[in-house]
């Protein structure tokens, strides 16, 4: 037994790990396991959906082999610990892209595939479930399912932001997107209210592709952020935009992020950013992965580590319920840093279990304060429920089993495809096993 | 093209190296391992990274010195080759090895008598047409006997003398012989020391050390660097202050 964190660190649990290196053994290698397992690629989930206390981690990151690509059509195979960082930097000078890609590249594609994450933009290109277009799934009896949209598609989508929970994900195609280069057009916009978000992110729509914003949740001065939109670009400055990178070397005995200095935190980042506001051109990797650069930044929050908290909220209420959220937020006295507040489109979910709805989704990052925190996310729960929206369980690590079951109406037929020899900590508190 | 003969091209370190010498230029690929199938893995990965590059697997017996001299005399009949770089090996249990003799026989065998007889099959080949560069994986854990893993120390031991007895008869050679000392690095042959807590060495900067190494024609390389000292210190120790150490 060792004990394993997610990145949240929030609490180590012992786990007997399993490390697959061999897609030919796949099978036996998950038949020596005597306890339920999970997969688990690079630990990024912030909870618990990546462990399992007290069991089995089968861990993927040695499956990282590509099987095929075509640079034709652009469709690569790979297994599933391939690294979302190890395509970008493969293909991008090939001229192909990630179509979609979340904020860290640090994630392995069957993670990516689990979670069906999303990224800045969703209006687009939807979520990443809907550019796989087969998967590989091995089932801890021996039986493989071969699934894709069209063949098996209950199984592709039960298996897309599946969590892991149907099997074990072993290989995947991905249909990647053409690019011209590793270079963004970027705007940085400053905005003074939840209104002036919502304007503006209405019309970025139709003319850029990325669009996300930053929001200072402890200003006095009300509601205000940064908005920022991208688009491709064949601009090609000179230099290569790879940044030095840094690393948080050791957990501080407490969190850095606290009351002392998040106002401090997030007013210089917001004067800094307002001063760089206007067009400019970035490379994609700060772009699309600002804290990449920051190694081990996940230990700035201290021994106790901290919560994620991600909902979205359907969006003819996003506005008043993305409002009351921040006012909650402001009078507990709790803040966030890395506060982060986006609209999805209207788009039809590859996965049964997917994440991204049309709506408001709105991202916290609060340092671990034990109930101080955890009774700030119940009353955030409440609004979410209200407003019929619905937390991200990658990185959840509190939700209640009733929250669950609301905000995924299609959990029962979900269920169905579970494997029975797959349990995760994340599976048996909110679905009970 | 350069000819890149990898033996034990299944082992995570020597795989990383071959990530980089292909994403680098293309070249053809001789990848020896003793299980074929895992080896056409890594061929195959290695082809996507690399379209333009050729590949050979090859297996062989790696314990049996007539084999191990046919598949070289095969290889570097073949093609001239130009890096070979030797990797292979498997990370014993100290105790398994002190409690049961054919476990300790085999750990040496395998990370001590193969390579050397793989690096005086190739620097054979190399010196008769004074051209290649050799790189031999040994390991910090060969720099002084330690409790924890002698077995392990002792086979990468050989592998070090080995390799500073063919470095000092190739002094006026054309042909070069790198040792690398890794410390302890993220693996799989390593995943039960993470687990209790080692740090351990990121693979792909190891692997880029290992790399430029050869490329400048280095004799020794600790990888990460900091081993360099830390072994030197180890080494120099006296008896009584070492004798006190839990390591």
């Amino acid at each position: 037994m060792t004990p394993i964190n997610s990145w949240g660190r929030l609490n180590p649990s012992s786990h007997v790990l399993y490390p697959l290196s061999n897609r030919q053994l796949l099978e036996s290698q998950l038949g020596q396991s005597t306890l339920p397992g999970i997969a688990h690629g690079m630990g990024r989930s912030y909870g618990d959906s990546c462990l399992n206390p007290g069991g089995s981690l089968w861990l993927t990151s040695g499956l990282d082999h590509f099987r095929s690509f075509d640079s034709q059509s652009g469709r690569l195979v790979c297994e599933a610990g391939v690294q979302l960082k190890a395509i970008q930097q493969l293909l991008i000078p090939q001229g192909w892209m990630l179509p979609v890609t979340p904020g860290t590249r640090f994630v392995t594609i069957g993670g990516a595939i689990a979670n069906d994450v999303h990224g800045k933009n969703h209006h687009v290109q939807g979520s990443f479930g809907d550019h796989v277009t087969y998967i590989k799934l091995v089932r801890t009896d021996g039986e493989v399912i071969e699934c894709s949209p069209n063949e098996n598609p209950e199984w592709f989508a039960a298996t897309v932001g599946g969590l892991g929970l149907t099997g074990i994900i072993a290989e995947a195609e991905i249909q990647l997107r053409k690019v011209e280069g590793p270079w963004l057009e970027t705007e940085t916009i400053p905005y003074f209210s939840l209104e002036e978000f919502f304007t503006l992110a209405d019309e970025s729509e139709n003319d850029w592709e990325y669009t996300v914003s930053w929001v200072d949740c402890v200003s006095r001065k009300g509601t205000r952020g940064i908005f920022m939109r991208a688009n491709h670009t064949s601009a090609s400055p000179s230099g290569d935009g790879q940044k030095r990178s840094l690393s948080i070397p050791f957990v501080p005995p407490v969190s850095l992020v606290n009351r002392l200095t998040l106002q401090p935190f997030n007013h210089s980042y917001f004067y800094l950013q307002q001063r760089q506001s206007g067009r400019a051109i970035s490379h994609y990797g700060p772009f699309f992965y600002p804290l990449d650069n920051i190694r081990n930044w996940n230990r700035m929050y201290g021994p106790r580590g901290f919560y994620q908290y991600q909902s979205v909220i359907p969006r003819h209420c996003g506005k008043a319920a993305t409002q009351a959220m921040l006012d909650e937020i402001a009078r507990s006295g709790e803040g966030s840093f890395l506060t982060v507040l986006k609209t999805f489109a209207k788009r039809e979910a590859p996965g049964l279990m997917s994440f991204p709805m049309e709506g408001v989704t709105l991202a916290l990052d609060f340092p671990n304060n034990g109930h101080r925190t955890l009774n700030l996310f119940e009353r955030l729960d409440g609004i979410v429920s209200e407003a019929g929206g619905r937390i991200y369980p990658a990185k959840d690590a509190r939700m209640s089993k009733s929250l669950f079951a609301a905000g995924y109406p299609r959990l029962q037929e979900f269920l169905q495809y579970r494997d029975p020899g797959i349990s995760s900590g994340f599976s048996r508190r909110v679905i009970g096993s | 093209m350069k000819h890149i003969v990898i033996i034990g091209a299944t082992s995570a370190m020597a795989e990383q190296c071959a990530r980089l010498w292909a994403q680098r230029e293309a070249s053809h690929f001789t990848l020896v391992a003793r299980d074929e199938q895992r080896c056409r893995v890594v061929a195959e990965d290695l082809r996507v990274r690399s379209p333009d590059s050729t590949f050979t697997v090859t297996t062989c017996d790696f314990l049996n010195a007539q084999s191990i001299q046919e598949m070289t005399d095969r290889i570097c009949n073949a093609r001239t080759v130009d890096i070979a770089l030797i990797a292979h090996g498997t990370l014993p249990d100290q105790n398994e090895c002190q409690s049961d003799l054919a476990a300790c026989e085999t750990a040496l065998l395998v990370n001590g008598l193969s390579p050397a007889l793989f690096a005086e099959a190739l620097v054979g080949h190399m010196t008769n047409i004074n051209h290649g560069s050799l790189a031999i994986i040994g390991s910090v854990a060969g720099d002084r006997g330690r409790k924890s893993n002698y077995t392990y120390g002792a086979a990468k031991g050989l592998v070090d003398r080995y390799a500073q007895g063919l470095q000092h008869r190739l002094a006026q050679s054309a042909v070069k012989v790198t040792l690398v000392k890794p410390g302890p690095t993220d693996s799989p042959m390593t995943a039960h020391l993470k687990l209790k807590g080692a740090s351990l060495a990121d693979i792909e900067a190891v692997a880029k050390d290992i790399v430029g190494a050869i490329e400048r024609k280095k004799t020794t390389v600790y990888t990460p660097g900091k081993w360099l000292i830390i072994m030197l210190i180890i080494r120099h120790l006296p008896k009584f202050v070492f004798n006190k150490m839990d390591i």
